[in-house]
């Protein structure tokens, strides 16, 4: 770990303009991300901006039936809240089927949206990794790629995003919300959030330098049945190799959006429309133009099949 | 005391402290963190310096160029050790891979540098300013490449198991033509890391020539003896100290690179330095499990007779490295009058293999347990009934050689009747719960029992306190508690009035822990020190010490009633003695067996498994304790519930190097993954392995699971997956069809 300096913030504008001010700022909320980066040298920011104090802390209703959740609302406050759980179950349910309860309680909802890939080539800083040294190459590619992407990938990157509570968000059709240096508020939909590694796989956010996120909003409730299914090795605390979420109605219709196969919550619109013809056809939109991997073809009809677990789950409920 | 005949009755078949459950005396300590583990140790020594290791980035070849300038001038930075300073080191002889010294690399991470400053912080932030340019050699990376034509080579794994390169009894290939029914397959187990919480962690200080080092070491013995050697250095020069151990499972039986370095950079530095490995080095920097390929054949009888049974496993290692030896077991296990066994070895640079839980049966049995399934199934039989049909009270090889005791058939049925094995439905993917399909199945367990001469110290001061001394450790295992029970039974004390201390090589040479010998003949030492002090007690009170009594804190005969610490009013008593082995464990096979029962549930849509319940009924002699005696075998099944699921080091074939090298990419199981655990031990007494006429059950208890999981699996989804571990990759295109 590089030696940093440090400071907290006290109004969102303010932490902001401090990255701006100081070049190679990074924000620090709960830290269950970036102080193991940090440690590892996988990232050197020179000066922390702890913006914990913001008050960014709370889940309101918004004018038009929505929730807005404040950027610093920890994962646990956030899966256990009465309104999230009762309108917004597929939420609740992947964030707990995330981490651990002790991440969970420091891990927050912005620093979650911005978790890093867990590509193990990232990690190890002896490995060329486009990611981490933009040029340098990437190890994954040929080498050991059974937790990658199957699809969005480039031939710069393979990596997935890694995390389980955007994926509910992006189903959701979520918005985030950011103030930037020079104190302008944006939004950015979900959708667009999270970026396709393409020849910039460094480049992960639609965020620019110094832009803080300060809520993410949920539109009105989609009503349905709520379903977060995820699918790894072993019973807890492990990344998903694949997972599903979806909000499925009683005609039959419905969307879903897929965890641990590409470098952001998977989710395709063609797709949606065809829930009613089942498993199958859903994946095959889904996944059209997949290009796995040796190691990681089977999350191919691993999709297909967990969706139809889920379907069949959502029929028996 | 020598132990060459079978034991009679003694003290401890009273009972009164030994056999009962009872809490570990160490719990207390570690439940409230004032255990003091390895790198906590800040009281022994003065302004101590933190180590950093710097590992390898290439796995084959040359360091040509180590600047280390910009470390060196790094804020904190006390010394730098680089492994340019000097040539090889020695390498002692339970090392494979050399531990430090000179240019040459010989697999990813090892120790290159060691850079010492006044935080732990500063010496992490300088080593990162270590660089390093090497000249890359090709590797021997691809296991299953190099496989085909790998040479013939036996070996021990040191634990308990061991075979020569080749080894015949019969004529195999002819028995097996002739076999009306036969299995011939091959199975997979991949390399494996022991993960234990408690990372390498050791504090070394010099006094002029003498080394201490407070470490974290299963063999103290062997410690102080290969850090000499590796520092060229007289063994009457290191003191080695090691009373807690956070896990090791044999990863620390052996001297590894924290405990070099920290002796050197301590040297280097001329001040007291502590090194904790990293746990991203923690896998490739020290030694592993080996993968194996094992070819099982198996010809029968129609009636279920073996005729023929062969078991030929190849592995890895680095050059000079020994085999896995996972044919050991099948030459013991089953009866056949036509065998045979072989393994080979290829010359590979990935990080060294060697001991793990369960050396060679661990991985044996994975496959063994698999292939008898798979005959059981072929003959229609039930696989608990082919067992018993196959069981043998001797030696198959030699069978002038009686099992001491053999309760394997015993552990089956107790555990059929227990577990309710009749409802298990023999046609496999039969059963359906939602989502799940459910399977049951069982393996047996085998390990064998190790006897080596142990040492200890006893003392009795004028209160009555007994205090016991010996290098012997306790690394999670329950040691401490053992020992202070035989000692109380042996002197006729409650267990408080028993003080053990442990893990110091200033006290007398134990067994050690390991190959699951650590406790029968560590406490067997004690025994046999505490028949000495009896008799000095009883000398120095006047009793004629035949028909003396040691109870309730007091020495009686006849009517007469001392205290027992009155014999200590002179000052305190000290007599030191050891147990060692006539040729008992010759003359008879002594092993362990165990009945493992498990139900699993694989998800029809996902392929996920998840196990639903696991019992282990096991014959291990007498149970000292039957508490820590359950958790251990909960413990090993646990673990065998990782290799049957998920554990794997993953292999970089062009690079040379386990990829997923820290405990978020190495899945082992969490307490999800467990739910619900019982373990039966069978009431035996096995007088002729030691006074104490006990065994051990450490190892045991994973020997066996692996399969056991596997054939429950198979019994789900009528799959059989026969390569570990069973990830639903391997099986999901060919589950059942969905309905
Ligand atoms: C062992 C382990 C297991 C895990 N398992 C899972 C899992 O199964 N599923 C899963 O989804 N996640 C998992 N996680 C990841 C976990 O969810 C994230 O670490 C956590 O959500 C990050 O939140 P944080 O507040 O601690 O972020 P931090 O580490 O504080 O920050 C992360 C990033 O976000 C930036 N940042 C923080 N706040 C803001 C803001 N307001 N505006 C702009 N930038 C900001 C930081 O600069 C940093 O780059 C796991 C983590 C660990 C350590
Ligand atoms: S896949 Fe991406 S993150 Fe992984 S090594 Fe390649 S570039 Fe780096």
């Amino acid at each position: 770990m590089k030696p940093f300096t440090y400071e907290r913030a006290t109004t969102p504008a303010e932490a902001a303009a401090a990255v701006v001010r100081q070049p190679g700022s990074r924000f620090i909320a709960g830290g269950t991300n970036l102080l193991d980066l940090m440690k590892l040298e996988i990232e050197t920011p020179a000066h922390l901006i702890d913006v914990n104090g913001l008050k960014l802390d709370t889940i309101e209703p918004t004018p038009d039936g929505g929730l807005r959740i404040g950027a610093l609302v920890s994962n646990t406050n956030l899966a256990a809240d009465q309104g999230v759980r009762r309108d917004y179950g597929v939420l609740s349910r992947a964030i707990v089927a995330g981490a651990s309860g002790q991440l969970r309680n420091k891990a927050t909802t912005a620093g979650n949206l911005l978790q890093r890939t867990r590509c193990p080539y990232f990690y190890d800083t002896n490995q060329a990794c486009n990611k981490r040294r933009p040029g340098s190459g990437c190890a994954a590619i040929g080498g050991y790629s059974r937790q990658l992407a199957i699809i969005g990938t480039s031939d710069a990157c393979i990596a997935t995003y890694p995390g389980d509570m955007a994926v509910a968000m992006r189903l959701l059709d979520a918005t985030v919300e950011t103030v930037q240096p020079n104190g302008a508020a944006r939004t950015i939909p979900i959708a667009d959030f999270h970026k396709l590694w393409g020849k910039t796989p460094h480049i992960e956010t639609a965020l620019t330098n110094g832009e803080l996120i300060t809520a993410v909003t949920l539109p009105r409730p989609l009503g349905g049945t709520h379903v977060y299914h995820k699918v790894r090795d072993r019973a807890s605390y492990a990344y998903a190799l694949v997972s599903v979420a979806a909000v499925i109605q009683r005609d039959g219709t419905g969307r879903v959006a897929i965890g641990g196969i590409a470098p952001k919550p998977w989710r395709v619109e063609a797709a949606d429309h065809a829930m009613p013809q089942g498993a199958k056809a859903v994946a095959s939109r889904l996944l059209a133009g997949a290009k796995p991997t040796h190691d990681n073809a089977f999350k191919v009809p691993l999709v297909e099949r967990t969706l139809a677990a889920v379907l069949a789950e959502t029929r028996a409920a | 005391m020598k132990f060459d005949t079978p034991a009679g009755q003694n003290p401890i078949d009273q009972l009164k402290v030994v056999g009962r459950p009872t809490d570990r005396i160490d719990g207390k300590f570690k439940t409230t963190g004032t255990a003091p583990y390895a790198y906590e140790r800040h009281d022994v020594a003065p302004h101590q310096a933190y180590g950093y290791i710097v590992g390898s980035a290439i796995a084959k070849g040359r360091i040509t160029s180590m600047d280390l300038s910009a470390a060196k001038a790094a804020p904190g930075v006390v010394t730098i050790v680089s492994t340019l300073d000097m040539p090889k080191l020695p390498v002692s002889k339970r090392n494979i891979a050399p531990l430090f010294g000179g240019a040459e690399i010989d697999h990813y991470h090892q120790a290159i540098a060691l850079v010492v400053a006044e935080t732990f912080e500063q010496a992490r932030a300088a080593a990162n300013l270590v660089r390093v340019q090497y000249a890359r050699t090709p590797g021997r990376f691809d296991f299953a490449a190099l496989a085909p034509t790998a040479p013939l080579e036996g070996g021990s794994s040191g634990e308990g198991s061991g075979a020569p390169p080749v080894d015949r009894v019969g004529n195999f290939e002819g028995a097996f033509a002739a076999a009306p029914v036969k299995l011939d397959a091959t199975y997979t187990t991949p390399d494996e890391t022991h993960a234990m919480m408690e990372p390498f962690a050791s504090i070394a200080a010099w006094q002029g020539d003498k080394v201490t080092v407070w470490t974290s070491n299963q063999m103290i013995t062997w410690a102080k003896e290969d850090l000499a050697k590796t520092l060229s250095i007289s063994a009457d020069n290191v003191r080695i100290d090691s009373p807690y151990i956070g896990g090791g499972f044999g990863g620390k039986l052996f001297l590894r690179t924290d405990a070099t370095l920290a002796a050197l950079g301590a040297k280097a530095s001329g001040r007291p330095v502590k090194v904790a490995m990293q746990r991203p080095l923690m896998i490739n920097n020290s030694t592993h499990r080996s993968a194996t390929i094992q070819r099982i054949r198996i010809g029968a009888t129609r009636d279920g007779t073996i005729t023929a049974i062969a078991h030929e496993s190849t592995s890895g290692n680095l050059p000079h490295g020994k085999p896995e030896t996972a044919v050991s077991q099948t030459k013991l296990l089953y009866a056949g009058a036509n065998r045979l066994t072989s393994m080979r070895l290829a010359v590979m640079d990935l990080p060294e293999g060697n001991a793990m839980r369960a050396p060679g049966e661990a991985p044996g049995l994975m496959a063994l347990e698999i292939a008898m399934d798979e005959m059981a199934e072929k003959l229609g039989m039930d696989p608990i009934d082919f067992r018993v049909k196959n069981d043998t009270q001797v030696d198959p090889e030699k069978p002038e050689r009686k099992y001491s005791q053999r309760q394997l058939i015993e552990c089956m049925r107790q555990g059929a009747d227990r577990f309710g094995w009749s409802k298990r439905n023999p046609k496999p993917a039969q059963v359906r719960d939602g989502q799940w399909l459910i399977g049951m199945g069982m393996a047996a367990g085998f390990r064998n029992n190790m006897l080596t001469k142990s040492g200890a110290k006893v003392s009795l001061d004028h209160r009555g306190v007994v205090t016991v001394r010996t290098d012997m450790t306790d690394i999670g295992t329950g040691t401490y508690t053992i020992i202070a029970q035989t000692a109380a039974e042996m002197m006729g004390l409650p267990i408080d009035r028993v003080v053990v201390l442990l893990g110091d090589s200033d006290f007398p040479a134990s067994a050690g822990s390991g190959g699951q010998w650590g406790a029968n003949n560590s406490t067997a030492g004690v025994y046999a020190a505490c028949i000495k002090l009896r008799e000095t007690v009883a000398q120095k009170l006047g009793f004629n010490s035949g028909d003396v009594e040691f109870s309730g804190g007091k020495v009686r005969a006849g009517n007469r009633s001392v205290a027992l610490g009155d014999a200590a009013k002179g000052g305190d008593i000290h007599v030191e003695d050891h147990i060692e082995y006539g040729d008992l464990g010759k003359q008879y096979q002594q092993s362990t067996f165990a009945g493992h029962f498990v139900e699993a549930a694989v998800n029809a849509y996902t392929g996920e498994t998840r196990i639903r319940r696991m019992l282990a009924v096991c014959a291990a002699g007498r149970i000292l304790n039957p508490k820590s005696a359950r958790s251990q075998v909960i413990g090993a099944m646990t673990m065998g519930v990782g290799a049957a699921l998920m554990e794997e080091l993953a292999v970089d074939k062009r690079f040379g190097f386990f990829v997923n090298h820290d405990l978020a990419t190495y899945e082992v199981p969490v307490h999800a993954d467990i739910p619900h655990q019982e373990v039966i031990f069978l009431d035996e007494a096995d007088a002729i392995s030691s006074p104490m006429k006990a065994k051990g059950v450490g190892e045991l208890g994973i020997c066996g699971v692996g399969a056991a999981i596997a054939n429950a699996v198979y019994n789900a989804t009528g799959v059989r997956v026969r390569d570990y571990p069973i990830t639903l990759d391997k099986h999901l295109d060919r589950l059942p069809a969905i309905a």
